[in-house]
């Protein structure tokens, strides 16, 4: 390879050169949004029906940013005649984004599938103490929740 | 520019309004062209480069960016640091801004445009623009900051070694011209052939391209840009003389600077590539053509310096002064001895 | 290929220790220069105490620690799956390669073995932290050097390789995917096909740092020579990873020890350099990041099928016993000493984490430099900050 000096610095200069007139690769965010992968985790969305305040999720945060109050109820018995059932309901169900780590640890251990991961990422707050999101707001989240993508080829379905 | 004036306005101005006007118009110049290279170069042409789109905001592609940049910076606090030498601090960046306001007096835009051509034109350029590292100095050392003072000192040393080899470089240009005045050398440019074809007269960067070359190399060293950019390196010195500075101060070395890009690159426009002489054009057409073809050259000038200043990484302190020492000013010795013999002979 | 000779180097080692020793004798009166904690060229809050004389340095002193967070303390009182997602942030470039010798330590003490596909697909991931890491370097050092632009093409192309880690794992930057005994998910359809054209990407954008930077002069004439580690130094002060291979020493964990991981089922190369210097840093991690393209294309070629989890129960409780693993990390030797007493979580966990030992060496390899070679220095050697003060 022939060499003059000063040949590597023009080598550089092409390249640069080649960039300029090739298009960007940036998005101007506010008026173009890249969609997140399906399993981003953007924020944590809460099926309040299928919560049974077993408090697991909030026992296994690596942080202990979940809060949870609930209190036992009276059901209307399920046959006629029956006696009245005994149901956990769900008082106060907190998640405090200001502590959260995005670990997904709460999301794995609900043993009923009341929380998911919803790739929605603009909540953020002037007030440190409105990102605490209450049981309402959580429950606003599961709109955006997508359908567990596809597996790749080789994958075995069924349990983990 | 009293030949242009005084016709337009149809009366005869005195020396004073003369000179008011013409103070007016280079102070004019000064923001106009650092905010053009800071928009065109910096905020647009870099992000192209760096694969981004840069502002985008600001009006139309950003264009307002530069003049909202510059409103912010009036804007902000002007913080003195504690033991810093005050009257020094506060001095330094007009001593700057001065050498760079000096630099525009000179350059001709048009047969009849230019504030002052002075006979030693090319001789003031270079006396006016190293003017500029004393208020360097100035600021590294009253800043009371380790890092101010390196990179103060670094501007000393630096400047010191390229001034040198800039002024060999100009040398040839001034013998082939056989005049120092930068318009003189214009009409030089305008009146002479190359090889007995008189077409776009003789543009000297055909003749003196080593020449051009080291001009260029040490322009890009005395306005400390990248891979001359010691002074300042971010990376080293988080910003050299210029960590202390805030608000309107800081707005003046970052207009200088910019605004001294653009009058280097304008003297390399005239210098090397034939100023604002269009082929054919004469009288009144030349002179709105003339800025028009100057702005452009100064325009592709201000590419390369940009475009070398945000592609290559920059030297060591050591290796810069043996890079100028040892190449550029033997270089550009030979390049006189060689445009001595070529005079002689032709 | 080697362009500092033995006798080169031991000149410059002479002469900067002669250096050193006329300006203390002397006793010019020297200029003592805080590098950080906070500069744009310690990645964080490093902070370098170097007494100068003019630009040369006479004495350094690397004070670490502004950034201790205390994760060998934290990790006592965190249960065995909320690991993970902890250790993610030692080294948050190349985040899913602290949570694998952890996942595989715990996994010899409970005696489970992960299934084949996920120890591929971890594999995979391993390897692509270290293309996330690495490429951030490639361009890091051109602006440590003055050359803003390839930062910006380092980032431009990273940001595939973590968008696709997102897609498996869900987290950019933090994964947490691994799971004693496996894995959280399987891939999502089409990751590596997309996975394969990031690889080319990758490549190109090797090609790119290659005409910008290495075949550059002044790159060059910056880092040749600059900061020579030879040989015996750098296995002396226990340097580890691209550090001690750019010093001519062959030693890769990947390759050396038994793993359950999957490199020892497709054929890459080890690269080192002869010189020891900044430029043979720099061009070993070059050539790491293509051989990191290289595996995970073949390892996604062979994946086997099957599951993505072996049995471990439901509770994990680790058996009372000691286990140290190590594996080859973007930084280099990266390990868990894990002491456990069959509780919910590890009674001690020590993390050998390979920019501690790497900085190590300042103090002897910033004697007699000058201001600007002592950026590259630490800019070549490459340390994270949350690597080193944990």
């Amino acid at each position: 390879m022939a060499k003059f000096p000063g040949s590597g610095l023009l080598k550089g200069l092409g390249v640069t050169f080649k960039e300029l007139v090739t298009p960007a690769v940036t998005v101007q965010y506010p008026h173009v949004k890249e969609a997140p992968p399906t399993r981003a985790r953007g924020v944590i969305a809460l099926k309040e029906e299928n919560c049974t305040v077993c408090m697991l999720c909030a026992r296994e945060c690596p942080d202990w940013c979940i809060y949870i109050e609930g209190h036992n109820d009276k059901a209307p018995p399920r046959r006629e005649g029956g006696k009245p059932r005994t149901v956990n309901k769900l008082d106060r169900f907190d998640i405090d984004y200001a502590l959260c780590m995005y670990c997904g640890i709460c999301v794995e251990v609900c043993p009923f599938d009341a929380l998911f991961w919803s790739p929605e990422f603009e909540y953020s707050e002037v007030r440190i103490a409105d990102l605490l999101h209450d049981k309402d707001k959580l429950g606003e989240w599961m709109e955006g929740v997508p359908e567990p993508p596809p597996l790749e080829v080789g994958a075995q379905k069924g349990k983990k | 520019m009293s030949s242009v004036l005084n016709p337009l306005l149809g009366v005869d101005l005195g020396f004073g309004w003369l000179a008011a006007i013409k103070i007016l118009a280079v102070y004019a110049v000064v923001p106009v062209g650092a905010l053009l290279y800071v928009y065109v170069f910096l905020f647009k042409m870099v992000s192209h480069m760096q694969s981004r789109l840069g502002p985008m905001e600001a009006g139309p592609h950003g264009v307002l960016q530069a003049p909202v940049e510059l409103l912010k910076f009036l804007q902000k606090e002007d913080i003195f640091p504690a033991r810093a030498d005050r009257r020094v601090f506060a001095l330094a960046p007009f001593v700057v801004f001065m050498s760079t306001f000096l630099l525009f007096v000179i350059i001709p835009a048009g047969p009849r445009l230019v504030a002052e051509d002075l006979d030693t034109g090319v001789f003031f350029a270079l006396a006016v623009s190293s003017l500029s590292v004393i208020g360097i100095l100035m600021a590294g050392w009253a800043s009371a900051n380790k890092y101010s003072v390196t990179g103060g000192l670094r501007a000393a040393g630096q400047l010191i070694a390229y001034e040198l080899p800039m002024v060999l470089a100009v040398v040839g240009v001034v013998m082939q011209a056989g005049t120092m005045s930068l318009q003189g050398i214009v009409h030089a440019q305008a009146d002479g052939a190359i090889f007995g074809v008189d077409v776009i007269g003789n543009p000297y960067i055909l003749t003196q391209f080593l020449g051009f070359l080291i001009f260029a190399i040490a322009a890009q060293a005395e306005l400390t840009q990248t891979p001359f950019d010691m002074p300042v390196a971010e990376s080293e010195l988080v910003a050299g003389y210029l960590t202390e500075y805030s608000g309107v101060r800081f707005l003046l070395f970052f207009m200088a600077e910019f605004a001294s890009a653009f009058a280097f690159a304008a003297i390399g426009a005239v210098l090397y590539f034939g100023g604002w002489y269009v082929p054919g054009v004469e009288g009144l057409a030349a002179d709105i053509l003339g800025p028009v073809v100057m702005l452009t050259k100064v325009m592709i000038l201000g590419f390369i310096i940009f475009w070398v200043r945000f592609t290559l990484p920059r030297f060591r302190e050591d290796q810069l002064q043996m890079f100028a020492w040892k190449y550029l000013i033997p270089l550009s010795l030979v390049n006189i001895l060689a445009t001595g013999i070529f005079k002689v002979a032709f | 290929m080697t362009t500092v000779t033995e006798w080169q180097k031991e000149a410059y080692i002479a002469g900067q220790a002669a250096d050193a020793r006329v300006n203390v004798e002397l006793e010019t009166d020297g200029m003592t220069l805080n590098i950080g904690p906070q500069h744009p060229a310690t990645h964080g809050t490093l902070r370098v105490v170097v007494r100068l004389d003019g630009e040369q340095v006479v004495w350094a002193d690397p004070a670490c620690g502004y950034m201790h967070r205390g994760y060998e303390k934290l990790l006592e009182v965190r249960k065995y799956p909320q690991i993970t997602t902890l250790v993610n942030r030692l080294d948050w470039l190349g985040s899913f390669a602290n949570e694998v010798p952890f996942i595989l330590a715990a996994e010899r003490l409970m005696d489970v073995e992960a299934p084949p596909r996920a120890q591929w697909i971890r594999t995979v991931l391993f390897e692509m932290a270290r293309i996330a890491n690495l490429t951030l370097f490639l361009g890091d050092m051109g602006v440590q050097l003055g050359a803003v632009t390839p930062v910006f093409y380092a980032f431009r192309d990273r940001e595939y390789v973590l968008n696709l880690i997102e897609a498996a794992t869900g987290g950019r930057f933090h994964p947490n995917y691994d799971r004693i005994g496996g894995l959280k998910d399987d891939l999502p359809k089409g990751w590596i096909d997309e996975c394969k054209s990031t690889m080319q990407r990758v490549r190109n954008f090797c090609d790119e740092m290659e005409d910008l930077l290495l075949g550059n002069e002044i790159f060059n004439s910056r880092t040749r020579g600059i900061g020579v580690i030879p040989k015996h130094v750098a296995l002396d002060y226990g340097l580890s990873g691209a550090n001690v291979r750019a010093s001519g020493v062959d030693w890769d964990i990947r390759r050396d020890e038994p793993s359950p991981l999957a490199w020892k089922d497709v054929e890459w190369k080890v690269w080192t350099h002869p010189d020891g210097d900044s430029f043979a840093r720099y061009w070993v991690r070059l050539q790491e990041t293509r051989e990191a393209t290289s595996i995970v294309e073949q390892l996604l070629d062979g994946l086997p099928a099957g599951p993505i989890m072996a049995k471990v129960p439901r509770i994990i409780k680790v058996p009372a016993g000691e286990a140290w693993v190590h594996t080859e990390n973007p930084l280099g030797e990266m390990g868990y000493y894990i002491v456990s007493k069959g509780d919910l979580g590890p009674f001690r966990v020590k993390v050998r984490t390979p920019s501690f030992n790497n900085i190590s060496i300042l103090p002897w390899l910033l004697r007699g430099v000058y201001v600007p070679d002592v950026i590259t220095i630490l800019a070549s050697l490459y340390f994270i900050l949350g690597d080193i003060d944990r």
